[in-house]
């Protein structure tokens, strides 16, 4: 009953997916993408707990997830401060043109 | 019953629908229906700030509802390894809880300092300003 439970939860999970990976693919800005991305991450996080639940290793597995987590939360704040600071940094020269000319 | 009967029941590898699988199974599905919510958003709403509304609260509220339902379904006895794990998914839970509005704080924040324009009551159906910039 429960290997079924999980077996399902785990392919809805990953057909659910496949709408996130289409905003990934498509987004019109970059920031959609690190959306799709952060939600995949979380995601992958509940999948590698489901995983562990059909392999009866849920104590190992879990310790997994929490990295993933810790992993995906890092990454997003990253990438998102670093495309603020890119932005910045473009203002900053264009301002700098314009006070020389 | 008493709880005996649920411990033999579990143990014998039988259908052992224990009340605590059952409440699993139950978070686990409510948070597949907010999943699909979120993932239905995230593909129909026209702007990235909708559609940040509705990846933030889904993705949230669906991760923290289905670690707590799996949480529930592998606590088969209540043994002390049993009761660790347990509070490891609700420490996975708790981190989640913190970290995903952080997340979405800092990129609505840098979204909004790169002059993203979200929709106004002006732009008809038609035109679809998506990704266009203030300049």
């Amino acid at each position: 009953m429960i290997e079924y439970f999980a077996i399902v939860m785990g392919a809805a999970l990953l057909v659910l997916m496949i709408p996130v990976f289409y905003r990934i693919w498509v987004g019109p800005t970059s920031y959609d993408r690190i959306l799709g991305v952060n939600v995949i991450g979380t995601k992958t996080a509940v999948l590698l707990v489901v995983i562990g639940t059909l392999y009866d290793r849920v104590d190992m597995f879990v310790d997994f997830a929490i990295a993933y987590a810790l992993l995906s939360f890092v990454t997003a704040i990253v990438v998102s401060r670093y495309l603020n600071r890119t932005i910045s940094q473009k203002e900053m020269e264009t301002r700098e043109k314009k006070a020389g000319t | 019953m008493s709880m005996i009967d649920f411990k033999v029941i579990a143990a014998s590898g039988e259908v052992s629908l224990f009340p605590l699988h059952l409440l699993g199974m139950f978070f686990g599905s409510l948070g597949l229906v907010f999943f699909l919510g979120a993932a239905v958003g995230l593909i129909r709403f026209p702007d990235f700030y909708t559609r940040m509304h509705a990846a933030g609260k889904g993705d949230t509220l669906s991760t923290m509802l289905m670690l707590t339902g799996f949480g529930l379904v592998t606590m088969e006895d209540f043994s002390l390894g049993s009761w660790l794990l347990f509070v490891k998914i609700m420490g996975v839970v708790l981190f989640i809880f913190i970290a995903s509005p952080t997340v979405s704080h800092v990129l609505m924040r840098a979204a909004s300092e790169d002059d993203e324009m979200p929709l106004t009551k002006n732009d008809g159906k038609k035109s679809s300003n998506k990704g266009k910039k203030r300049n």
